[in-house]
């Protein structure tokens, strides 16, 4: 069994605020995942309003990156044996109903051997 | 004579039973963990003398002070006798020393606090959740080891087994049972609650054809429930929560088994037989369980929640509240059971055929409640899928009345498709 981020991402800072009716979707969507038990951890909501960026001359800029059209709204865990079986879950998401999109990363375990 | 005999026989198994766990109670907390079975054997003692002397004499006015006063006079002759023989050895001991301050106090302050330690000591965590019901069986409730093999399923061989480990455990333990303090409550409430809550559950759900030993399970739950609730230092939103949750189950205990023992499915239940008394208890913890400023949300909140709205005539919202409390449960923690509970939410919400798509994801397959409900959805529209369902569950439980109602709606279907 392997551990996938999904990263969700949004274009319009209006989605963000989701209705009633999204939330309700959303949350039947993560409860249907954690059902399967394939939830590892149901990760966060990320603000978008209070958000700073610092970049390697420790220049700190306000916001995610505002001449980004895209920012991240919220990650969580799934485990699966495949990413293709993430992907399979990630597509269920209703982020997507609403223009955003959905990234997949396996998380690696860190070998602090070498 | 002969009436004497008769309401003695009558007396004596209800007397015996509520008095035991009193009094084993005070006595084990006075004895300690490493000695409980002195405790157990003044009280067998006792009731045996009064099995022997009311034969002859009758019964006493007012039996349960008759056995204290017999309990208190064998401890305390216990601790003469075992006195002397510490001072003849060891010849450490002054005898003014000694002080028998306590006096065994069978006060109901005394029995309370007695009971509260127990369910704290038996609660412990070294001891596996399957060997600290057995112990809360056998000491807090005063059940046999036949009892507990019965409503187990289990032979009595291996509960004794289990007990027996389990009680090693238990004496080897440092757990201060004269004062219990806050610390130790706060650090072993949350085993105590699962404890008590699957005692529940074991009766509540058990495979045991038993009807009269689920019974008893869940009443002895409630009773050591109330043991919490009535003392200020354990009487938290939290405790209320899974009180609340047991009165409303047990509001359909009636309802749901018929005459023969046979499991009523909650649609087909005679909702008259429904008891009104508990659903008012039910719904009078659920307020102290959601009092406060704290947003209580822990995983007998919501079972709880859940419970309340199974005791309300259906309406539009209701599966939608029930599907979204199930929600929350399954993130707090998973099981295939609540995995299932959930689906059934969510067909009644969404309808059935989405919620076979949401079933089958599941691939619980091992499961007979998994084809039950898969056989329960497909019976609209699929009468094969739906008797091939029933049958694999059939054959997956080990519950003989659960075997007979799935059986006899395998039959029903037969019926329609003809």
């Amino acid at each position: 069994m392997k551990e996938f981020v999904l990263i969700f991402r949004l274009r319009d800072h209006a989605d963000s605020k989701p209705s009633p009716e999204q939330v309700r979707e959303r949350m039947n969507w993560l409860a249907g995942l954690a059902a399967q038990n394939k939830l590892a951890d149901k990760g966060k909501s990320l603000s978008i309003s209070n958000a700073k960026t610092i970049t390697s001359d420790t220049i700190v800029t306000d916001g995610p990156y505002t001449e980004i059209k895209e920012f991240i709204s919220g990650y969580m865990l799934v485990k699966t044996d495949t990413i293709e079986e993430a992907v399979e879950l990630a597509k269920g998401n209703p982020i997507l109903k609403v223009g955003g999109t959905v990234e997949v990363r396996e998380v690696l375990a860190i070998s602090y051997s070498s | 004579m002969n009436d004497n005999v008769t309401s003695q026989q009558k007396l004596l198994p209800r007397l015996f039973r509520e008095e035991y766990t009193k009094m084993t109670a005070v006595l084990y907390r006075h004895f300690g963990l490493k000695h409980i079975e002195i405790a157990e054997d003044i009280v067998s003692e006792t009731f045996l003398k009064a099995t022997e002397t009311w034969s002859v004499q009758g019964i006493p006015k007012n039996p349960a002070a008759w056995l204290y006063v017999v309990a208190k006079n064998k401890a305390k002759d216990y601790l003469i006798r075992h006195t002397i023989f510490e001072t003849r050895v060891k010849g450490a001991i002054n005898l003014d020393e000694l002080q028998f301050e306590s006096d065994f106090d069978f006060t109901q302050q005394a029995i309370d606090d007695s009971q509260l330690a127990m369910i704290f000591a038996v609660c412990n965590p070294s001891n596996s959740i399957a060997s600290q019901i057995c112990l809360a069986l056998q000491i807090l409730c005063g059940f046999s080891v036949e009892a507990i093999a019965s409503a187990f399923l289990t032979k009595t061989e291996t509960i004794k087994k289990r007990l027996l480990r389990a009680r090693k455990n238990l004496r080897q333990d440092n757990f201060q049972i004269k004062f219990l303090s806050e610390e130790a409550i706060q650090s072993r409430l949350d085993v105590v609650l699962k404890t008590l809550y699957l005692l529940f559950n074991e009766g509540y759900f058990s495979t045991s054809n038993d009807h009269l030993i689920r019974q008893d399970l869940c009443s002895e739950a409630i009773r050591l429930m109330l043991v919490l609730i009535e003392s200020p230092s354990t009487n938290t939103p939290t405790v209320n929560a899974l009180m609340a949750l047991m009165c409303f189950q047990s509001s359909r205990l009636e309802a749901r088994a018929n005459n023969n023992g046979e499991i009523i499915l909650y649609e087909q239940q005679d909702k008259d037989q429904w008891s009104q008394e508990l659903i008012e208890k039910g719904n009078h913890y659920l307020i102290h369980a959601f009092s406060g400023a704290v947003h209580w949300q822990t995983k007998y909140h919501l079972e709880a929640a859940i419970a309340y709205w199974h005791t309300t005539p259906t309406n539009n919202d209701k599966w939608e509240h029930i599907l979204q409390l199930y929600n929350q449960l399954i993130l707090i923690e998973y099981s295939p059971i609540t995995a299932l509970n959930r689906t059934f939410a969510f067909a009644k919400v969404n309808g059935n055929k989405q919620a076979i798509k949401e079933t089958e994801k599941l691939q619980l397959t091992h499961i007979n409640h998994y084809h039950a409900l898969l056989g329960y959805l497909y019976a609209d529209t699929d009468l094969n899928k739906s008797i091939a369902h029933y049958s694999q569950a059939i054959s997956l439980t080990k519950s003989a009345s659960e075997k007979k109602t799935l059986q006899k709606e395998i039959e029903r279907l037969n019926k329609t498709q003809y």
